[in-house]
């Protein structure tokens, strides 16, 4: 088994961790909701209306260009509504759960690729280039799974398999059968992981190592006119558990982290589950804090009337802004204000205690002045200021000679945290890749 | 703050000036903006504490400075017995109305330019502001200083999109623009030593025999196989004034040692690139022993051993404040170490090869800025190369 260590990066240390490895298990929820805009890449045409009734598993959309690709309901029940914003963009499709579990029916015998396509799982893989949902038809040159989340106060990937690691087995072999190339599996040191007919890599080292993105470009660099699928380890046993029984899991366990949080814990409930449910134990603070679906590098905010969004497996609640008007913080010499970098004095005291850290953004936009930033926490053959700034000025030629097709906004999200600039890379990133993405359709 | 904010917003009675509240209200208040999408934290780090350890790393240097103003001036006119506290005194007074100008100069172009764009101000003159006193002449009239910051400030900086766009170092800019357009005050007797009074203190008449030339200028007009280089009382100098500081020179330039405190607290908070700031003095270093290894009469300067070189001038200065500067310097790793080892053989060679300029190490580093971007085009196409016989392996 190879090793890549990893130096680049950093673990930020946060509170509200989660102290015991118990699952507690949520109530019912009282309505799930699909959010399109979790599966970037698809324009959603709706297959259901409001007040129709949906199984578990049944498609409530497709995408307009590719009608195979189905995006199902979580649960049996009846779509409440289908919330639109700005220009009929549809916000998310809401159903109410009718308790009945009845599962729509699923042909396994038939290609595994139309199988995967029909059951919803599809949209839970992403594709490098551009980070979107997969183009069905194209075969890809490998695929890539990450066994395990770096981000910080992320869940551990094995709870959250659960007993479902048996699947992983049949899952590497249907994913075998749709590539031309290898199976993938990055693990952390020491997370063993039975599956065989896949390349497992073993990689050390802070986030961003669990990142699917950095794992490519240290085993197998994307080059220009190549595909490679990408997903997490918790999509890889779905996909087992489908061929295996025949049935899609909609099930998810859920880690609630963050300093704002009482009671840390893992919670088991369904994907989509409304956050009024899953925040159930948590009954203050949640005003003056941000909630968070995902951890706090490329999650997002929501608030607590919403729902769970993907990948279905963490929420972190930090505070909103703990210490308003700051009296001249730039000036500051307090240990407490958290800086991985010397200027302030933190490192004196260690950087590896839990810290409180709010959302502000503490200092202004600027251009890039401080050299070197963004590559410290990129474990990539990759420039990463010279990258960014290629795609702020459009300059697609040269996006393509530095790499724009290995990356994805989240490999770019801890070098936004330590920008000293404050510029929004995982914005520009994504930006650039739809902007090549249209060009190059 | 916040009961005054809406007389400045769009529509109040003030909203001429509304780059000036946000400049202030953000100098004096930490921003209540939170992330609106992307990450959710953020690190504590911004530019102002960045920019703001660099002005406290120009401390000692600024302290050295004003403290040696004093003491050149009282040793010129005869009276080396005063106390130091007189003399840091005068050159307090001295140097004083020098900073006031630039900053005034350059933050009023800053404020006027920040509304015409409507945008924040950016705090890049705070450091530009207190390197211009450092590296200006003493005696350089102030409507000089003012006319080259503006100049500066202006044409190197604002034209080209203000804090961090600039390709050169505005405050070697400033420095270039007195250097050429009055070169007979930047150089010579007159130029580093100042003879009257600063409001009032400090007066009396030069004593005979005073020669106000820095070592460097003595040693440009050297004639002879051997240097002799002097105090302003016409005394043999030693190397260790030189690493004290006590000899003339523009203010922040002299002190070995100052400088260095201020290397240290710069390389410390990683704020300045070691790469770049060890590489000028390995570069200085082997040009210098090269040209030590050749000593000629035509060219004295040759004469001088390699870290007597590196002792004089501004060369230390450059080194550890200009050269640094990651605006206007190379920007990739590689290229931070070619680009440092450059400026430091350039500063020598034009030093010893062209006594028209005893000082390369300013023209040294603006011909490097304009070179840093070549240095890194070729750093990053060797990973484009890389990358694409990574892809040609694969067809």
């Amino acid at each position: 088994m190879a090793i890549v260590r990893l130096k680049k990066g950093f673990d930020i240390q946060l509170l509200g961790a989660i102290g015991s490895n118990g699952i507690v298990a949520a109530s019912s929820p009282q309505s799930v909701a699909i959010v399109p805009d979790d599966f970037h890449g698809i324009i959603p045409r709706m297959e259901k209306k409001e007040g129709e009734h949906v199984a578990a598993g049944e498609p409530l959309y497709h995408d307009k260009n590719y009608e195979a690709i189905k995006v199902v309901s979580p649960v049996s029940g009846t779509v409440k509504e289908v919330r639109r914003g700005e220009r009929r963009h549809i916000d998310a499709i809401i159903i109410s759960p009718d308790g009945a579990n009845e599962a729509f029916p699923l042909d396994t015998r038939r290609p595994a690729m139309e199988v995967l396509l029909q059951s919803g799982l599809w949209v839970m893989m992403r594709q490098r280039p551009y980070d979107v949902v997969p183009v069905p038809g194209e075969k890809p040159r490998d695929v890539f799974v990450t066994a395990f989340d770096s981000a910080p106060l992320a869940p551990d990937l094995n709870l959250v398999l659960g007993d479902k690691r048996q699947y992983i087995k049949k899952g590497v072999e249907v994913l075998n059968g749709l590539t031309s190339g290898k199976v993938y599996i990055g693990v952390r040191e020491g997370q063993d992981i039975d599956a065989p007919g896949a390349e497992v890599t073993t990689f050390t080292g802070p986030h961003p190592a669990g990142n699917v993105g950095v794992q490519i470009a240290n085993v197998k660099p994307v080059n220009k006119g190549e595909t490679v699928w990408t997903m997490d380890i918790i999509t890889l046993a779905r996909i087992g558990e489908l061929f295996a029984t025949g049935r899609v899991s909609h099930d998810t366990v859920v880690a609630i982290t963050g300093e704002m949080v009482q009671h840390p814990c893992y919670l088991s409930t369904v994907m989509g589950a409304d956050l009024q449910t899953v925040l159930k134990n948590e009954t203050t603070n949640l005003a003056q804090s941000r909630i968070i679906s995902g951890n706090v590098l490329t999650g997002v905010k929501v608030d607590a009337t919403q729902w769970l969004r993907a990948p279905y497996r963490h929420i972190t609640v930090i505070p909103e802004n703990n210490k308003p008007d700051e009296f001249m913080g730039w000036a500051s010499m307090r240990p407490s204000r958290f800086s991985i970098y010397h200027t302030f004095t933190t490192w004196l005291g260690g950087l590896k205690k839990p810290v409180s850290m709010d959302s502000r953004m503490k200092g202004g936009e600027r251009a890039i002045v401080r050299t070197g930033e963004y590559d410290a926490m990129l474990p990539m053959d990759i420039y990463g200021e010279f990258l960014i700034k290629a795609i702020i000025s459009g300059d697609i030629d040269k996006m393509e000679q530095l790499g724009v097709y290995e990356i994805a906004p989240e490999d770019f999200a801890l070098a936004e945290f330590a920008d000293t600039s404050k510029l929004e890379l995982q914005h520009i990133v994504r930006e650039g890749l739809d902007k090549l993405r249209a060009e190059m359709s | 703050m916040n009961k005054i904010e809406p007389t400045f917003r769009p529509g109040g009675t003030l909203s001429k000036l509304e780059s000036v509240y946000d400049g202030m209200e953000t100098f004096l208040f930490t921003p209540n903006t939170t992330s609106r999408s992307g990450v959710h934290i953020h690190d504590g780090n911004d530019l102002k504490r960045t920019m703001i350890t660099v002005v406290a790393a120009l401390v000692p240097a600024l302290l050295f400075g004003m403290y040696n103003i004093g003491y050149q001036h009282y040793l010129a006119i005869g009276q080396s017995q005063e106390g130091w506290f007189q003399m840091f005194l005068y050159g307090l007074l001295a140097l004083l109305p020098v900073i006031v100008v630039s900053y005034a100069v350059g933050l009023g172009i800053e404020f006027i330019s920040a509304q015409i764009h409507h945008k924040e101000i950016q705090e890049g003159f705070l450091v530009t502001g207190i390197l211009i006193p450092l590296i200006v002449p003493i005696n350089t009239p102030l409507w000089m200083t003012a006319v080259a910051t503006a100049f500066a400030v202006i044409f190197a900086k604002e034209v080209f999109g203000g804090t961090g766009m600039n390709i050169f170092n505005v405050a070697l800019i400033t420095r270039a623009f007195l250097f050429f357009a009055y070169p007979s005050r930047m150089s010579g007797d007159e130029a580093f030593v100042k003879m009257d009074s600063a409001f009032g203190l400090g007066q009396g008449t030069v004593v005979d025999g005073f020669t106000g030339a820095t070592p460097l200028g003595q040693v440009a007009t050297n004639v002879g196989d051997s240097l002799h280089l002097t105090n302003v009382l016409g005394e043999p100098m030693s190397a260790m004034d030189a690493v004290i500081g006590l000899i003339p020179g523009s203010p922040g330039e002299t002190s070995m040692i100052a400088i260095l405190l201020g290397a240290a607290l710069l390389l410390l908070t990683g704020v300045a690139s070691w790469r770049i700031m060890c590489s000028v003095f390995v570069g200085g270093l082997a040009m210098g022993a090269l040209v030590h290894a050749l000593p000629s009469a035509t060219y004295p300067a040759s004469m001088l051993d390699p870290v007597t070189q590196l002792c004089l001038g501004g060369f230390a200065f450059g080194a550890v404040f200009m050269a640094t500067d990651p605006v206007t310097g190379a920007r990739t790793k590689v290229g931070q170490y070619i680009y440092g080892l450059l400026i430091g053989v350039f500063a020598i060679l034009i030093r010893v090869y062209n006594s028209g300029y005893p000082e390369g190490m300013m023209l040294a580093i603006l011909l490097m800025n304009a070179f840093a971007p070549l240095i890194d085009h070729c750093v990053v196409s060797s990973n484009i190369k890389r990358r694409a016989r990574r892809a040609a392996v694969k067809e």
